[in-house]
């Protein structure tokens, strides 16, 4: 409806309203106050949900708490059966698999950025953005699909013999070829994060007031000092921003990195082993959790994930708040 | 080389390598599209839309079930998810209130960052639990809860869009103020709020974790909302790492149709907003 309509709409509301005026003063209090009542109503259930999220899994996860205390987070044995749990190679696998992720993801993000707003010329610029916005729409067990039976083979065929002897002597490219493990699902993470780190980048270099880049060009710099010397500086909180929400997402990714990671509780020097992180553990196991404590360490394990990724993301917001105007590129 | 020379490569050099940057991240994109169009299409048939899945072993059969279920939970999700979402944005726009807005728009933003399986994980704890068994319900209440934030927080900018003028007028000519809100302000607002709606349903059509264990996925037709239920996204997930041939192919299959229905409510929501754009101008 447009401004013209409404206008029209509050115009024929108008012929009524004498009369609904005053027969009624009494009841549009009453009226307002109804429609107050629901609003705060919906905000005490979205308080709730919000409370409610954080109490279930303290509550949950308490005895597992209890039982294991700090060598939960330390502990190396993750067996179900003996009802030992150690969290340690999920958290290294996350760890791990997302700063393969993001070592790729950062420059090629960051990269995509400058060139979507300050190199590209004008009509590349929404084709392209709309194109790396598809990227982030489409579904993670997608990229899991193409990651088993396009990316796992790929990199066992090809990459990970190419890298085992060239760069063989690091102990990251050392192990047989498996295909499926950490590089895999850093690779997948990489190209998830991507998209995020670019279009938020996007948003903030596009905030940095022009009046920066103008004065570059007076003093003769060439765009690309331009963009070094007056945007990347001027943007640099709101891009360690965009990185973070990025960083945010690949903690927290489940369903594409549970299909390519390998899935085996074991920490190993080299990126062609397989992994396990703690977003696919819950994926794979929750359902299969026998006993009260397994389930609890389970739930434990969702909330150091929770908490990690909240002061990620908390983080990640307050910095590109701090870019003025850039507020709108966090959205999704 | 001369400084200025130096200078002129330089910049060239770093020009090139962002664009190499950015045609790198589409990369995927399109090996991604190859592939799913390419595995997909010739994996799609009608049987895939007509029937439920054969039994271990039995070549054939579909996924009518959780197309179905996907529709089902998106639908549930949305009981949820829109009125907390939306009624919760024209809360955080037009409150007077000192602190509580500002509390929820941040938390919010905090909840949008949640990992999905954390938030499964609420979900079962709060029906699973009680209900003891995995149920259509369950699966609802966790997409609804993804649905929130990312509803409430384009409602809330949309709302702040809306001319003060036009609120003025209502008020002036005697409205109380929630027809004010209602009639005036949410019809203005109408396009931008069907965006963010179908942003939302985009993002939580293509979810899988934390249906893991609230919906559970189910290979025959559901009895009731509070009983397992199958769903696209699970069913893809579970043929993908299956050890049979033909039910790769009905992942890619699966996978295909999937990201279309995505992709036809992103370009529903892209739609909305040209009209939004349109309007403002």
């Amino acid at each position: 409806m447009s401004e013209a309509d409404a206008r029209r709409g509050g115009g024929s509301q108008a012929v009524s309203l004498p009369r609904a005026f005053f027969i009624a003063s009494g009841r549009n209090v009453w009226g307002d106050r109804l429609f107050q009542g629901c609003l705060y109503a919906v905000i005490a259930l979205f308080l709730a949900i919000m409370v409610g999220m954080v109490g279930a899994l303290v509550v949950e996860s308490l005895p597992a708490a209890r039982r294991f205390g700090l060598s939960f987070v330390f502990g190396l044995e993750w067996d179900p059966v003996q009802e030992s749990f150690g969290a340690l190679p999920f958290i290294y696998g996350t760890v791990v698999s997302a700063a393969v992720g993001m070592a790729l993801a950062v420059p090629l993000g960051i990269g995509a950025a400058i060139y979507l707003a300050e190199v590209a010329p004008f009509p590349v610029r929404a084709p392209v953005g709309f194109l790396i916005e598809l990227l982030a729409a489409v579904p993670s067990v997608v990229y899991g699909l193409w990651g088993i039976f396009v990316l796992a083979p790929f990199l066992r065929q090809w990459v990970e013999p190419a890298l085992g002897s060239t760069l063989g002597w690091l102990p990251l490219f050392k192990g047989p070829p498996y295909g499926v493990g950490m590089l895999a699902a850093g690779l997948i993470l990489s190209v998830m994060t991507v998209p995020f780190i670019a279009t938020v980048g996007r948003e903030v270099l596009l905030a940095v007031p022009n009046t920066q880049r103008e004065a570059a060009l007076a003093l003769g710099a060439t765009s690309w000092e331009t963009t070094r010397v007056a945007v990347l500086p001027y943007g640099r909180s709101g891009l360690i921003g965009a990185v973070l929400l990025g960083l945010g997402r690949a903690l927290g990714e489940t369903m594409a990195v549970t299909m390519v990671i390998g899935n085996r509780p074991e920490i190993s020097a080299s990126l062609f082993a397989p992994g396990y992180t703690m977003a696919s553990v819950l994926a794979n196991e929750f359902t299969e959790a026998t006993s009260d404590l397994y389930l609890s360490a389970l739930v434990e394990i969702g909330l150091l994930l929770f908490v990690v990724t909240v002061l990620v993301n908390a983080l990640a917001r307050l910095l590109v708040w701090t870019v003025g105007g850039a507020v709108k590129g966090i959205r999704e | 080389m001369s400084i200025e020379t130096r200078r002129f490569v330089v910049n060239r050099v770093m020009g090139v390598l962002s664009g190499a940057a950015a045609a790198l991240v589409i990369l995927p994109l399109i090996l991604v599209f190859g592939f799913l169009l390419y595995q997909g299409g010739t994996s799609l048939n009608l049987d895939f839309f007509t029937h439920t899945p054969k039994p271990v072993g039995e070549p054939g059969g579909g996924m009518a079930n959780a197309i179905v279920g996907t529709l089902i939970l998106i639908g549930l999700a949305c009981g949820l998810g829109l009125p907390v979402g939306i009624l919760g944005g024209l809360y955080v726009a037009d409150s007077q209130d000192a602190h509580l807005p500002s509390v929820v728009r941040f938390l919010a933003d905090v909840l949008n960052g949640v990992p999905s399986i954390v938030i499964g994980i609420f979900a079962y704890t709060l029906v699973v639990l009680p209900m003891r068994r995995f149920s259509a319900l369950a699966g609802g209440v966790a997409l609804g809860v993804i649905m929130i934030p990312i509803v409430l927080r384009t409602t809330e900018e949309i709302i702040r869009l809306v001319p003060a003028s036009l609120r003025e007028a209502g008020l002036a000519l005697g409205l109380p103020k929630w027809k004010v809100t209602v009639r005036i302000v949410l019809t203005t607002a109408r396009a931008g709020i069907t965006t963010g709606v179908m942003v939302a349903i985009a993002r939580i059509a293509g979810e899988t974790a934390p249906l893991l264990f609230t919906a559970f996925g189910n290979r025959f037709w559901h009895h009731g909302l509070d009983q397992p239920i199958a769903a696209l996204a699970i069913q893809v997930f579970a043929y993908a790492i299956s050890p049979f041939d033909d039910w790769h192919r009905q992942a890619w299959a699966g996978a295909l149709v999937l990201i279309s229905i995505v992709f036809l409510v992103s370009l529903v929501a892209r739609l909305a907003t040209r009209d939004l754009q349109r309007q403002a101008r």
